[in-house]
Formats: C-alpha cells, sequence, structure tokens
C-alpha cells in the first residue's frame, strides 16, 4: 500500500524530479546557462557601479535580465490563473498596461502634460489605474464568464481597442513626468544596488504565496478548470470564479504597467508592453502548466517568466535584431509545446522506464 | 428474404473504441407496417438507426432491401436516401428561413431553372393528398414543431421512400400533434410504407404500432407481434428481468416506522427545468427511499431538481419543518443535503486533482473560500475515508482518474460524507463497478439509516432498490405515478406500476 517504505533508489528519485512540474523551467534555464556558459562566459560578469546620481548600481546581463524579467513574472501570475480557471489567455494585457500607464501619467500629471511638480500624490495614481486596469479585467471577466465567448475572442477586442485608449486618456499628449520619487519604483532605491522592479516583483510572489495559503483560490479555480459541472455541483459559482481570475490578472497589469512607466517617466502608447501577452502566456507554457487550464503552479509559471527574459536577453547579446527575435521564440515555443505534448511525455516516460529495468523487461520477455 | 418484407438487418455487428454497440442484431420490417424499436437508453437503437442511414457503417452483418438482389452496403446518408430510406429526426434537419415547398422539393431539381408556380402546385397537391394543413408558400419557421415535422414527412414521402425511421418524432409535440402525426402515420402504413418508430412512450408504442423489436445492451431480445406482448412483459424485456425470478425475490429490506420520525426534507410541486411534471416527496430521518422507472423517465431529474442541480422552476421546500429556497447546489449543501450523481465522469470527479482533494472539495466550498483546511487536516479527513470505505488508491495525492471507477465512486461517496449530511441522495452509485463494492455500498446505505441519516437510493437494478430501499416512488414518462410501500415493494407490482395502465 505504502510505496515509500521502500528505500529509493538514485533513479527513482531522477525520475521523480522529471515528473515535478517545476523540472521544465529549471531544466529550460540550465540548458540556457550552460549554453552561454560554454559560448561566452563573460555572459554572467556582474560589475558594481555609479549612475549619474552617485549611487551604486549593478550592471550585467543577469541584473537586466531579473530586472526587466519582473513585469513578466508579475503578469505570469495573474495569466496562470486565468488559464487555469478559463481554459484560456488573455490577449490584452500588452493593452491593458498601455492604458493602465497611461492612466498613471494622467493622473500625475493632471490637464498639464509637462508639470514641473506632480498634481497627486503617487500612491493615488497607482490605486486609480489599478481601479482602471482591475475594471478591465472584470470586462474581459464578464464576456468570459457570462457570455461564455472564447477567452482569447473576448479579450481580443480590448487588445485591438487597448492602445487608442491609452493614447485617449492623454488626448494623445507624452506626458512626461518630473519627480525625484516617481523613476525609483522602475529603477534603483538611492544605495541599494539591486533594480527595484525585482523588489516589486518579490513582494508579489509573497502576497499571492500568503493568498494561495490563507484561501482556497488554487482549490477553486483547479476544480473550476478540470471540471465545471463537478464544481457547480459541489457547490462554486464557475462563472464567478473565472470572472475574479481575471480581475487579480487585471491587478496584475496595473503593478506591471506602473513599473514601465516609472521606468521611462513617460509612456509610448504603441510601443509600451509590445508583445508582452505573449512572453506571459509563453512563460505560463514553460511553467509546465497546461494551456487548457486546469492543474496551476505558480512558482514555475514565475520561473518560467524569467527564462523567456533569460532568452530574451541571450538573442540580443548574440546580436539578434529586434525585428527577428519572436522568429527565435517561436522556434522555442514549438519545442516546447511539443515537448510538453502528453503523447510525447508518455513516450519519454516508457523510455525512461525500460533504462531504468533492463534486466527486468529482459526477464519478463 | 420474405415477400412482405421490405427491409431485413440480419446479424449486425458494430462497436466503437471500448464498446460494443451493436452484437448480433436482427430486424425485420414489413410492408405497411408501424414497427416499434424499444429498448433503454443506451440499447443500441440509435446505432441501428445510424447504421441503417449510413451515419456509421456496420462492422459486419447484412441489410436486405426489397427490390434490390443480394445485400446492399449503406456507406453514406445519400445512398440510404436513394434506397429508399429516409429519417425524420427529434430535431428538424430543414431549413427554417425556405418555404413549405422548396424545403419538400430542396435539392431534388433536374433543371438549373426553378418552376416556382409548378412547385407550389405540387407541394400543395402532396400536402392535401396527406392531410397536412399547410400552404406551401408559408415560410417554414412559422410553422409549428408539428407541422414541421409533417413537413419532412411529406418530403420523404414525395421522393418515393419506402422505409421511414421517425426517431423521437413525438418528445417535442402536444397530445393534438400527437394525434394528427399518427392519422398521417397510419395514412402511410396503408399506402404500403413501412415505419419505424422510436420513442420512449410506451402508451403511443401500444397505440400506433403493429410490431415490436426490442434490444438491449447492444442484443437483439425479440421481435413480438404488439397483441401477444403486454405492457409488464414489454418492461421486462426491456429490463432484462424474467416476471417469474423476479417474483421470489424476498424483501429483506428494514422495516422502517414512518409514522414516528420526524420529516427531514419535503417538497411540494416541486418541478425543474428539464421537463418533470411538478412532484410532491418527502422523506423522514433515517429512511431509504428510492426513485425508479425506466431510464429517462425522469427519476434523476427529480433528484437533481431537489439538490438544485438542475434550474428549478417552481414549488415549496421545507428542511427538516422550516421553509427554505434551493436554487443551487449550496443551498442544498447549506441545509445538509449531500448528492451522488448519476454520471461520475461528467458531475462526480475533478479528474487531474489528488484523492485528496477531491475528498475534501465539498466540505471546503461548505466551510468557505476564506477558511482552508491545513494539509494535515485534509490528509486526516481523506485517510479517514480512505479507511472506512477501503479505498484502493497508492497514495492521498495520486490524481483521481488514475484510480478504478469503484473506487473513484468511493471517493465521491467519501466527500458526500465528510460533509456529515441529514440527507443524502445516490444516483445510481452502483452503476459500472464490481460485485463487491455493489455489497459494500448497499451494506453502507444500511448502516448509515440505521444510524439515522435520510437516503434516497437510485438504481437501474430493482434488486438492489427492493433490498435497501422500504419506499419506492415510480417514475413514468417524466411524472410520478405510483408510491410502493410494505407489501407493494414486489419486483411485479414495480414493472407493472412503470409499464402502467394495466394494473387490472
Amino acid at each position: 500500500m505504502n510505496p515509500n517504505t521502500r528505500s529509493k533508489t538514485a533513479s527513482e528519485i531522477i525520475t521523480g524530479m522529471f515528473r515535478k512540474q517545476i523540472f521544465i523551467p529549471i531544466a529550460a534555464l540550465l540548458i540556457l546557462a550552460i549554453f552561454n556558459l560554454i559560448v561566452d562566459p563573460s555572459f554572467f560578469k556582474v560589475t558594481l557601479g555609479q549612475n549619474n546620481n552617485g549611487d551604486p548600481i549593478l550592471s550585467g546581463n543577469i541584473i537586466s535580465i531579473i530586472d526587466y524579467g519582473s513585469e513578466l513574472a508579475i503578469l505570469a501570475i495573474g495569466m496562470t490563473l486565468v488559464t487555469a480557471a478559463s481554459r484560456g489567455q488573455d490577449i490584452s494585457v500588452g493593452a491593458a498596461i498601455a492604458i493602465s500607464g497611461s492612466v498613471v501619467l494622467r493622473v500625475l500629471c493632471g490637464t498639464n502634460s509637462r508639470p514641473d511638480e506632480l498634481q497627486a500624490p503617487i500612491i493615488v495614481a497607482f490605486l486609480v489605474s489599478c481601479i482602471v486596469a482591475m475594471s478591465f479585467g472584470a470586462f474581459n471577466g464578464v464576456l468570459v464568464s457570462i457570455f461564455k465567448i472564447q477567452p482569447m475572442v473576448a479579450t481580443l477586442i480590448l487588445f485591438t481597442a487597448g492602445r487608442s485608449i491609452a493614447a485617449w486618456i492623454n488626448n494623445n499628449e507624452l506626458p512626461v513626468v518630473k519627480d525625484d520619487v516617481f523613476p525609483v519604483f522602475g529603477g534603483y532605491i538611492p544605495g541599494v544596488p539591486i533594480p527595484t522592479p525585482f523588489f516589486i516583483a518579490i513582494l508579489c510572489f509573497i502576497i499571492t504565496w500568503l493568498v494561495l495559503k490563507f484561501t482556497n483560490l488554487k482549490l477553486y479555480v483547479q476544480s473550476v478548470g478540470i471540471n465545471e459541472q463537478t464544481s457547480r455541483l459541489n457547490g462554486l459559482n464557475p462563472a464567478f470564479i473565472k470572472f475574479i481570475t481575471y480581475v487579480i490578472l487585471g491587478l496584475c497589469v496595473a503593478v506591471a504597467g506602473f513599473i514601465k512607466v516609472s521606468r521611462l517617466q513617460t509612456i509610448n502608447y504603441s510601443v509600451v508592453a509590445k508583445d508582452i501577452e505573449m512572453d506571459a502566456i509563453l512563460a505560463v507554457a514553460l511553467g509546465g502548466n497546461s494551456l487548457s487550464g486546469g492543474k496551476f503552479n505558480i512558482p514555475s509559471s514565475i520561473l518560467g517568466a524569467y527564462v523567456i527574459q533569460f532568452l530574451t536577453t541571450t538573442l540580443y547579446k548574440f546580436e539578434v535584431q529586434a525585428d527577428a527575435l519572436p522568429a527565435y521564440k517561436a522556434v522555442v515555443v514549438i519545442a516546447l509545446v511539443i515537448l510538453s505534448a502528453p503523447i510525447v511525455r508518455e513516450k519519454i516516460g516508457q523510455t525512461f522506464k525500460k533504462l531504468r529495468s533492463p534486466a527486468q523487461a529482459e526477464s519478463n520477455g | 428474404m420474405q415477400d412482405r418484407s421490405l427491409l431485413e438487418m440480419r446479424g449486425i455487428y458494430k462497436s466503437f473504441p471500448g464498446v460494443k454497440a451493436l452484437k448480433n442484431v436482427d430486424f425485420t420490417l414489413r410492408e405497411g407496417e408501424i414497427h416499434a424499436l424499444m429498448g433503454e437508453n443506451g440499447a443500441g437503437k440509435s446505432t441501428l438507426i445510424k447504421v441503417l442511414t449510413g451515419v456509421h457503417v456496420k462492422d459486419s452483418g447484412d441489410i436486405f432491401i426489397k427490390g434490390h438482389s443480394g445485400p446492399v452496403q449503406i456507406h453514406s446518408p445519400q445512398e440510404a436516401q436513394n434506397a429508399g430510406i429516409s429519417t425524420v429526426y427529434q430535431e428538424i434537419s430543414l431549413c427554417p428561413n425556405l418555404s413549405v415547398a422548396e424545403n419538400i422539393f430542396l435539392g431534388r431539381g433536374k433543371t438549373p431553372i426553378v418552376k416556382w408556380r409548378d412547385m407550389n402546385r405540387k407541394a400543395g397537391e402532396l400536402l392535401d393528398s396527406l392531410g397536412i394543413a399547410v400552404k406551401p408558400t408559408q415560410q417554414l419557421a412559422s410553422c409549428s414543431i408539428a407541422v414541421q415535422q409533417m413537413v419532412a414527412i411529406a418530403r420523404a414521402v414525395d421522393m418515393d421512400c419506402r422505409v421511414l425511421i421517425l426517431d423521437e418524432p413525438t418528445s417535442s409535440l402536444d397530445e393534438s400533434e400527437v394525434a394528427k402525426l399518427f392519422k398521417l402515420m397510419r395514412d402511410l402504413r396503408s399506402r404500403g410504407v413501412g415505419i419505424i418508430f422510436v420513442t420512449h412512450f410506451l402508451d403511443q408504442v401500444y397505440e400506433v404500432c403493429d410490431r415490436i423489436t426490442v434490444l438491449r445492451d447492444g442484443q437483439f431480445v425479440g421481435e413480438y407481434e404488439i397483441g401477444s406482448l403486454p405492457r409488464v412483459q414489454l418492461v421486462s424485456k426491456m429490463l432484462g428481468k424474467e416476471l417469474d425470478d423476479m417474483a421470489d425475490i424476498k424483501n429483506d429490506a428494514p422495516t422502517f416506522d414512518a409514522m414516528k420520525a420526524k420529516v427531514v426534507y419535503e417538497a411540494e410541486e416541486l418541478c425543474s427545468s428539464e421537463g418533470i411534471k411538478p412532484f410532491n416527496f418527502n422523506i423522514r430521518k433515517g429512511e431509504v427511499n428510492g426513485f425508479t422507472g425506466l431510464l429517462g423517465s425522469g427519476r434523476s431529474e427529480c433528484v437533481r431538481a431537489i439538490f438544485g442541480a438542475d434550474k428549478v422552476t417552481g414549488g415549496r421546500v421545507k428542511v427538516e419543518g422550516k421553509a427554505v429556497k434551493i436554487n443551487k447546489p449550496i443551498d442544498a449543501m447549506r441545509n445538509g443535503i449531500a448528492y451522488l450523481p448519476e454520471d461520475r465522469k461528467r458531475d462526480g470527479i475533478v479528474g487531474d486533482l489528488s484523492v485528496r482533494d477531491n475528498i475534501i472539495l465539498a466540505l471546503q466550498v461548505k466551510k468557505g473560500f476564506f477558511k482552508p483546511f491545513s494539509k494535515s487536516q485534509a490528509i486526516a479527513f481523506a485517510d479517514e475515508y480512505i479507511k472506512l470505505l477501503d479505498i484502493k488508491t497508492a497514495s492521498v495525492d495520486t490524481p483521481i482518474k488514475s484510480l478504478s471507477g469503484g473506487n473513484q465512486q468511493k471517493v465521491i461517496l467519501g466527500r458526500w460524507l465528510l460533509t456529515h449530511p441529514k440527507y443524502l441522495i445516490l444516483d445510481e452509485p452502483t452503476r459500472g463497478i464490481d460485485v463487491g463494492t455493489k455489497v459494500d455500498i448497499q451494506k453502507l446505505v444500511l448502516k448509515l439509516a440505521s444510524e439515522g441519516m435520510s437516503i434516497t437510493f437510485i438504481s437501474s437494478e430493482t434488486d438492489e432498490m427492493l433490498r435497501t430501499c422500504s419506499r419506492l416512488l415510480v417514475m413514468r414518462d417524466r411524472k410520478l405515478v405510483g408510491i410502493l410501500t410494505g407489501d407493494e415493494l414486489t419486483q411485479n407490482t414495480i414493472m407493472n406500476t412503470i409499464a402502467g395502465g394495466e394494473q387490472k
């Protein structure tokens, strides 16, 4: 009855590891790291320098990965929940980031697009952008959960309209924030050499971890994603649970949008967070989560997000043109999707079993 | 092939992955007869029809059709139509936005030019000759369902069909419409058309049919003249139980003194969106009762209405004497009602989740979003019920989908027992599981009842119900038609009540 009483052999531990979901992003990370290590070990070089204000900052490829991967990781949290509950993805997050970033600037700058001082406290701007982004999330959530529209089709609406809404919020002007504190969220805290977005991301993970620990979010979302009928008969309200995941993703969008505008202190409506939805979905997939919903693992998705950023940075390092990046990523996606397909996984599992006990197989045969 | 036969099917086999849908089925249709094809859901009626109409291709066996020498191969609906076989389905497969005449002649013109006046005139003549009161130029969508069905039949007749298949044609018609349809069917019979009539309604079979073929579990049970097969016999053939060996099963259900115990649940005029007729129902503390009837008779729909699983459209409900509203499953759960659904895979398990999560799910939802059980508490619950119900699983973390059917069922039973319900509804808890587990579950039901739980038990196997229930509610055609207690609890009375109309 109890398999744990047997002493585990090394091969069993290895196969056990293979079965763990987080193994997939870890393996991808290791492959990338080893590749870089062989081709050019200087990739990992981190130097301590000073910025214009004379504060110490770390720089290097690894630092830029944990810096720019952070927005992606925050989005991956929400995207994982949406994927698990509604068995589909939200493709409007890039456009929604443009909107919420635009709202932040609008509140900070008021009607004058280049004020000399802030028109409202930063926290107010952030909270307003949260409310706006969550409302747009709610809009998507209603389309998906109540009107039962395919998630990708439902979010296509905001994907199409989002960036023009963002431009309209600021009358198509490009406000610039002049302030000492605002850039900190997308840059460095004076005296701390590690980029702030990384800390914000860690804060988000901690909050997510606490929510998953002290609520039934995980059980409910997984149940609804796996079997809606059963969930309903066990007293859940599947529509509401799907809806709420879109609102949570909205909150993640607000945080990511806030970091984005803080980096530049301004916004470019058509370029900000461009194609980030694809990277966020990829992070979920790379984390080993099924894109058709059900069980999920948020730490895996977060790690997946940083792996994507690792890949992007590696490609930049090898001077791949920005325009050609998606093509290279596509190759990775294909490899990943095929590797995580049930058929392939089963085959791999069988091969491992054979390798593990060839003697047994022979005596049986 | 006999002289009067229009159609003969001999030794038809058809299997789908994992299921043998038809095993050596014979079917004969003669000229000018209305032939009922009877059987419970899953008996193979639809598969046989689909083989005949070319939707499915048979694995082996022969089909003979009058006028063709040798066996006929039917590979597509078009070939079936060419062979003179037409089908009218429950859902009309015509074009609602075209006129009646257009629908009759659609796809049958031989010239590229349509002569509208000729077409409408011909359609008018055809409809007149069949006694269908509708104008050829009327748009089909504006006709009633019954008329639409008759137009579909008229189209078939005009295409020289000699075998007409009517698949559940009456389920969405009212009585007067059914009468009109039957008149048309008799009319066609007198013209020599052979009609295959598939229906769930026993009354209608005895009203209009000449002959009955019964299928069960994909096998041919027999072909009977309508006069030689009383209703009770028909029901027993469909269920697969001979009347004689049913009579002597001893009713060893525990005697239950209904008057002493207080009523736990009571419903008046309850009905749901699934089309059951309003019914009254109650259950007392420690009582085991059951809904019986043929599959599709509405027994599952009744308990689903009690639990709020379907949309409740009317009725009053009292739990322990207090009026309550049960519109959704969570309402029922809060009132101490638990429901083990009939379709385990669709409604019961959460396949990818572990045995542990599956066991705690209902109690966890009842407890609330912000109060998750600790992992150790959840494992303790799971272990308790794994031991109690003797669930065979490698560990509490094993995904439920990798368990056998019987063990999955026990997990779901454990899930509901964990909520400590006052009233437990078990819909087909023993279906598709091995005999040993079946007996375990029946014993458990009696044990729980003796401890004061009220239980409603539904099973397709009547003897299981006789062994456990002290009161049976009999359903026919989505209506509660009888309540049996005490000495009436025998196979024969149950069958008589299910069949109806022939008690005396």
